[in-house]
């Protein structure tokens, strides 16, 4: 009945990454559905295990009924609790599969080692520390779902998302529903997080750096993609507040305090200030006033925004040189 | 509040004002005693400008044609007298939006409620402050109101000029105008009635140029003698762009600081109010209706109070671009050597320093950025944008 994918009757799953935990046990107790449909499933926490419970999980039943028994977080099971399962580990039952799950620590070892000892299967699932650990997850990620990601996007969309497996395997599965064939690193700024804002920053940047051409192409495309014209221009007036914050610093301010006044992280502060070159206190003024009356025109005074933001663009770059 | 021996008492330098309603009041007793009434109407408007007393000549009225005690004054210390000026008379109906607007729907109602007959034999009353706030529907709503009155109705509406209001019901409304009350006059007031010290008093009248209310706050609460003083510090310190954005920050950070502390305490009452009114914590039969009802009216309510929110941020960027305004036409005067009352006399040193490093011209400019600057506001622009732009343009001058 057996076969070469058959669970092996004893599993030890160690490691403190929730998700991985979580996936690994749900792919054991899988195999023992798919082998046998009507498998009972014990799926216990240390608060659950008492002496008699263990007991009864796992004696020998009278017609040979299958069982599979999760004990979770054995590094907390007590003393006379642990010298139990020890016990179980050399006698164990034929119709019995049992999964011990260990966070991985040196709480609670020397069952795990026991474990191990009696030819337990061992699944690893520590958090990952390395950032390239996590982009191989997101590939494993990604290949489960039968799609192919590029390298940068991956990266990409880890650099959004973060450390956390868990968001992580959702920003996944949102990309795979929301996009189709290869997922590039477009498809990661288009459909994942803060995407509005992002582009529009790409708007205001070369903008503030006076790239007229490639401010309007990222404006056109900003529009396209549905932005809302008025994120745009709350992106432009971030841009200019971040010039007139570094261009004539208040006297006597600290970096901190600047960070705040022109909204960024302190390290942002060396990248305004190569913005800033080429711009007069006059040109900067100037872009003030543009970005507020691109404001009473995208609220209603005017007929198009999106004419309007781009002279905006225009006439903000144009200040750039204005002595 | 001290001593007072009619309701007309209040009404600051405003003496021509006072003889007008009172002629109305009077003829409101012969039109009871079942005479002519002559003087006496069914429409009034209210104008003047911001802090003359509109709303509270309209107060003042309702309470002398409801006054029991003394017909032809509203002697200020009855209880319908006392019921009328607190706001809780059963036949004087408050209106006061708000929010930005104020919808058919609510006139609608209002009308409804305007008609029926006074409940204490004399007159029902509508006060309408902020009449300007009323959509065009509403205003034709209100127009019918006033155009086939009911027999014992008066409504009283404020705006700050005849203009606010449509032509069709101004023309049937009687109009009082509320000029700027002198100075002195203010200061009266304000040592007579509020016991603030003339010193103070003096300093406050000037800084509010003619808006009674201002002159109260300012006499009464440091709070805002200090924002007042933190704006009017502002124009002396824009020496760079990085000024601007602070100087601009500061003032949207003061605007929602007061917004908050006014709309705070409110919003909590009025929350536990209407959960008080639905008998939250109840149980039995009904209570899903009811809650369910509740959870409707709460969301109305937040609305509502969003709304206030927003007018009251509006109010209080307001309030101190007049006083910024204010400060660059003292400059003005300073510059071209007019001999008048400087509100920010207080500022003197800051005065001179702006005025001898900029020309008038450069001044009117400034004055323009400001006037701008409330016009964007109003136009609903982010107001730190609107701010960022006014200080860039008052630094280049
Ligand atoms: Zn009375």
């Amino acid at each position: 009945m057996s076969s070469a994918s058959a669970p092996p009757p004893l599993s030890v799953v160690v490691g403190d990454e929730e998700l991985l935990v979580d996936r690994a046990v749900a792919e054991l107790v899988a195999a023992a559905r798919a082998e046998e449909p009507g498998v009972d499933v014990h799926d216990l926490m240390p608060g659950q295990v008492t002496a008699g419970k263990l007991v009864e999980v796992t004696s020998p039943s009278l017609f040979g009924e299958r069982r599979v028994v999760v004990l979770r977080g054995v590094q907390d099971l007590g003393k006379d609790l642990a010298a139990e399962v020890t016990g179980y580990l050399t006698a164990p039952v034929d119709d019995v599969m049992l999964v011990l799950v260990h966070a991985g620590g040196a709480k609670g070892k020397a069952l795990l080692d026991a474990a191990v000892k009696a030819g337990a299967a061992r699944i690893n699932c520590a958090k990952p520390t390395k950032s390239g650990e996590r982009l191989q997850f997101l590939k494993g990620e990604f290949s489960r779902a039968g799609r192919q990601v590029t390298a940068d996007a991956a990266q990409a969309l880890l650099d959004a998302v973060g450390t956390d497996l868990r968001e992580l395997a959702a920003a996944c599965t949102q990309l795979v529903a929301d996009t189709e064939g290869r997922i590039d690193a477009a498809a990661v700024a288009r459909y994942h997080t803060g995407k509005a804002e992002v582009t529009g920053f790409t708007v205001a940047d070369r903008t503030v750096e006076g790239r007229i051409p490639e401010a309007l192409e990222q404006l056109r495309w900003c529009l396209a993609v549905g932005t809302a014209p008025v994120l745009i221009n709350s992106a432009l007036a971030g841009a200019v507040r971040g010039l007139a914050v570094v261009a004539q610093p208040q006297r006597g301010v600290p970096e901190t305090e600047l960070a705040k006044a022109a909204k960024v992280p302190p390290w942002k502060l060396k990248t305004l200030r190569q913005q800033a070159r080429g711009w007069t206190p006059k040109g900067v003024a100037r872009a003030m006033a543009v970005v507020a009356e691109t404001d009473a025109l995208i609220k209603g005074a005017g007929r198009d925004p999106a004419y309007a933001l781009e002279r905006a663009v225009i006439e903000i770059a144009g200040a750039r040189n204005q002595r | 509040m001290l001593g007072r021996v009619s309701v007309f008492d209040d009404l600051v330098g405003q003496d021509s004002v006072v003889d007008q309603l009172r002629g109305a009041v009077r003829g409101a007793g012969h039109l009871l005693a079942g005479g002519a009434g002559e003087g006496m109407t069914h429409a009034w408007l209210f104008t003047g400008p911001p802090g003359s007393g509109r709303a509270e000549a309209a107060r003042a009225f309702a309470a002398a044609l409801q006054c029991p005690e003394s017909p032809d004054t509203g002697c200020g210390r009855c209880g319908s007298c006392h019921q009328v000026l607190a706001g809780t008379h059963p036949d004087v109906l408050y209106v006061r939006p708000s929010g930005l607007s104020f919808g058919v729907d609510k006139t609608r109602e209002l009308v409804l409620r305007a008609a029926s007959r006074p409940t204490g034999g004399r007159f029902r009353v509508v006060l309408f402050e902020d009449a300007d706030r009323a959509t065009e529907a509403a205003s034709n709503a209100l127009l019918k109101a006033v155009e086939e009155p009911s027999p014992r109705t008066v409504w009283l509406l404020c705006t700050p000029t005849a203009e606010d209001l449509l032509v069709t019901i101004r023309s049937r409304c009687r109009l009082v105008t509320l000029r700027t009350p002198p100075t002195g006059a203010v200061v009266d007031l304000l040592v007579n009635r509020h016991g603030v010290d003339p010193g103070q008093a003096a300093e406050a009248a000037r800084a509010a140029a003619g808006n009674v209310e201002r002159a109260r706050q300012l006499a009464t609460d440091p709070a805002a003698r200090e924002r007042r003083a933190e704006v009017l510090g502002i124009p002396a310190r824009l020496d760079g762009t990085g000024a601007c954005v602070a100087a601009a920050a500061r003032l949207y950070e003061l605007a929602e600081a007061e917004a908050k502390a006014t709309t705070a305490g409110l919003d909590d009452q009025e929350r536990s109010d209407l959960k008080a009114a639905f008998g939250e914590g109840s149980t039995g039969k009904g209570v899903a209706k009811a809650v369910r009802g509740a959870a409707g009216a709460l969301k109305d309510l937040e609305e509502q109070q969003k709304r206030r929110a927003t007018r009251i941020k509006r109010d209080t960027y307001d309030l101190a671009l007049m006083d910024l305004a204010a400060f660059y036409r003292d400059v003005l005067a300073v510059q071209v050597g007019a001999r008048v009352e400087l509100s920010t006399a207080a500022h003197r040193a800051d005065l001179q320093r702006v005025a001898s490093a900029s020309t008038p011209e450069s001044t009117l400019r400034r004055i323009d950025a400001v006037m701008a600057c409330r016009a964007r506001i109003a136009a609903n622009v982010h107001p730190q944008i609107a701010m960022e732009a006014m200080t860039a343009a008052l630094y280049q001058g």
